[in-house]
């Protein structure tokens, strides 16, 4: 497992808990979601969050970009990490959508992350990153 | 049209350089054919049966001259000299080497071109009318609006890795000639009681194996906001459409399982969440693409009169000609369907031709439709006979535009690795049987489409006679449908009864239609008596 941060805070030690175990007991702090998992019943719960780990068990299943832009969107700001079948070809799309932590299943070389990060010099859509989108440019 | 500027120029030549990259690290071994198969897929490079295939976006199906030369250039140089447009409004090179795609992106990037999203579980190059910006009867040219589309679903970061493909239409008239509500997300143009420009959402449409015509989501979301709610109509699927079969996966599936009012329901919480997050490109931007579609220069005070003297110039241009908005003007399509031929192929040569007339007579602009034609949208019609001429030279000039000539078929099993029979075979024994021109105008407008599987890519669903090859205990078995249509009287076709071989379904096409002459009232196109007498009378007909 390779973990690659984003943030300049430590990263918790608590270890994530499923959902459910997060909304039961009101102690923890980190929180794990499968792709199947409603990702606004933490909502009510932001709060006490310190780690949002999203699970793809393959990188098919998309379900996780929507669950990190939804947190996002709701004003979440602390560790939002991908974890499991995270690939260099998919590091863009989930910085964009708001991931700040990526925890990859096999060997991920930091240097080719931050070169497919650098890859693209403009985007077209506005995201749950910092990114202007292009007609942002042209419009200023 | 539509030109790049720095921007989209360096995101498309980024593109170019990490395919290549990928394309490297395949080749060395470094990524698995698993890994790299999605990859190549949202560069539009399928393995067929027998080479790589590559699809290339023709964004809203339009093109310029520069751009169709560089096609031809690329069926010269790596296909086998020629190009297939599909029913996508695309085109596709069917003998690719692996190696040699990078060069091909590179051509097409220098051309404002490329095959991004083309395949893949997401958005897919977004389809329109192919008489936009000529027809009579639109409200406004839909095709800055799906231009916009087009950049806001280039790369979208949450919808790379839907449950499933993903295909949006956009028209402007009332007639509808994209199939509009055969796709996932159909928009239609419309102007509401205010005077208003928005959109009629059709969500969950489809063909395949489910086929699905859309139902009508939204009646009017104003033109300053569909983008985003486009988003929320994608969010809800991208969260709770079935990952768990791949058949079930389609949008369509998820609108019919929770029904049309939840899936609106669901929209319309993540539309108002959405709302304060400014999503939505600024009306500047549409202004400046729709600057962009400005409409060429007509020349006025010409005149409308056709010299017919020619026979079979005129039969052409009554069959092929679409009125024009500017007068003196008119529409060509040119029919991509001679009678010995691959419904949708042209050769490099044919290729280079379009691009010659559409320069000298048709202000360097072509379109693809999704019948598989090419059209010449803005033609002076006192250039129609020479461009007969020059089309008739190269083969080019059949006069069969929706009749039963003009079949869709798509590649079947003589190329794809999906199909369980062969298509384009019997598309060829059909246009034989009905070769006689004056036969075929006699039938009268005829859509006939033919799919080699259930997937059904040749659209047989939506054929007024629909063909479905299907594989029965190793023989290639073929079943017959009728009453579909993909226009804006958009419906199902309904099997007729038990199958046929490649001979039978041919004879029974013929006496389908034989039925047809008999029962017709005047005016009645096939379609219009089956829906007035039903199946039986074709059926008892059929299975005498």
């Amino acid at each position: 497992m390779t973990l690659i941060r984003f943030r300049d805070d430590q990263p918790t030690d608590e270890p994530p808990v499923t959902l459910e175990h997060f909304l039961d007991d009101a102690g923890t702090g980190a929180v794990r979601l499968e792709p199947g998992d409603d990702a606004r019943a933490l909502l009510p719960e932001l709060g006490r969050v310190k780690l949002v780990e999203i699970a793809f068990p393959t990188f098919r299943d998309g379900r996780g970009y929507s669950a990190a832009r939804i947190l996002r969107e709701a004003g979440y700001a602390h560790e939002l990490r991908a974890a499991g079948d995270v690939l260099i070809d998919e590091v863009v799309a989930m910085r964009r959508a708001g991931f700040d932590a990526l925890a990859s299943r096999a060997p991920l070389d930091p240097a080719a992350v931050e070169r497919a990060l650098a890859r693209f010099p403009y985007v077209y859509q506005k995201a749950a990153d910092a990114a202007p989108p292009v007609w942002a440019l042209r419009h200023g | 049209m539509y030109r790049y500027d720095e921007y989209d120029q360096a995101i498309v030549d980024a593109r170019v350089a990490e395919f290549n990259d990928q394309v490297a690290r395949r080749l060395a071994g470094e990524l698995t054919e698993d890994q790299f198969k999605p990859l190549r897929l949202m560069n539009g490079l399928y393995l067929q049966l027998h080479a790589y295939m590559l699809r290339v976006a023709v964004p809203y199906g339009t093109l310029s001259a520069p751009q169709v030369r560089m096609l031809a250039r690329i069926a010269r140089d790596y296909d086998r000299g020629y190009g297939h447009f599909t029913t996508r409004q695309n085109i596709q090179f069917n003998w690719i080497k692996l190696e040699d795609t990078p060069a091909i992106l590179e051509l097409l990037a220098s051309v404002e071109m490329h095959a991004i999203q083309t395949s893949g579980n997401c958005i897919r190059n977004i389809s329109s009318d192919q008489f936009a910006g000529a027809a009579a009867d639109e409200l406004a040219d839909p095709r800055p609006y799906a231009e916009l589309l087009r950049q806001w679903s280039t790369f979208h970061p949450e919808f790379t890795w839907l449950p499933r493909k993903f295909k949006i239409a956009v028209i402007a008239s009332d007639t509808d000639r994209a199939a509009m509500r055969l796709h996932d997300i159909g928009l239609k143009l419309v102007r509401n009681d205010a005077g208003e420009l928005g959109f009629e959402v059709y969500v969950g449409g489809g063909q395949g194996r489910t086929p699905m015509v859309a139902p009508l989501i939204r009646d009017f979301v104003p033109v300053s906001r569909y983008v985003s709610y486009l988003e929320a109509c994608l969010r809800v699927y991208n969260r709770y459409g079935r990952r768990d079969n791949l058949y079930k996966a389609r949008i369509k599936i998820l609108v019919h399982e929770i029904g049309a009012d939840k899936y609106r329901a669901e929209v319309e919480e993540e539309f108002a969440g959405l709302k304060g997050l400014d999503l939505d490109p600024p009306a500047a931007e549409l202004e400046r693409i729709q600057a962009m579609f400005a409409p060429p220069a007509f020349e006025t005070g010409l005149a409308d009169a056709v010299d017919r003297s020619d026979p079979d110039f005129a039969l052409w241009v009554d069959q092929q000609t679409h009125p024009h908005r500017a007068p003196g003007y008119a529409v060509v399509t040119v029919s991509l369907k001679p009678v010995e031929g691959i419904p949708g192929d042209a050769s490099a040569d044919q290729i280079d031709l379009l691009a010659d007339l559409a320069e000298r007579h048709s202000f360097g602009e072509l379109r693809v439709t999704h019948a598989q034609n090419v059209v010449l949208p803005h033609v002076r019609k006192a250039d129609l006979h020479a461009v007969w001429q020059a089309l008739d030279a190269a083969g080019l000039a059949t006069a069969n535009l929706d009749l039963i000539g003009d079949i869709i078929a798509c590649p079947g099993l003589d190329y794809c690795s999906l199909a369980n029979a062969r298509s384009i075979p019997l598309a060829q024994r059909i246009a034989e049987r009905f070769a006689d021109a004056e036969r075929q105008r006699d039938i009268g407008e005829l859509k006939l489409k033919i799919s080699g599987c259930i997937n059904a890519c040749g659209h047989h669903h939506a054929g007024h006679i629909g063909i479905l090859g299907v594989d029965r205990k190793g023989e290639e078995n073929y079943q017959l449908s009728f009453g579909g249509s993909g226009a804006e009287d958009a419906s199902l076709a309904r099997i007729v009864g038990p199958g046929f071989s490649e001979e039978g379904v041919v004879d029974a096409v013929e006496t389908a239609l034989e039925t047809y002459r008999r029962l017709r009232e005047p005016g009645e196109r096939f379609l219009d008596t089956y829906r007035r007498v039903g199946l039986d009378p074709f059926k008892a007909a059929i299975y005498a």
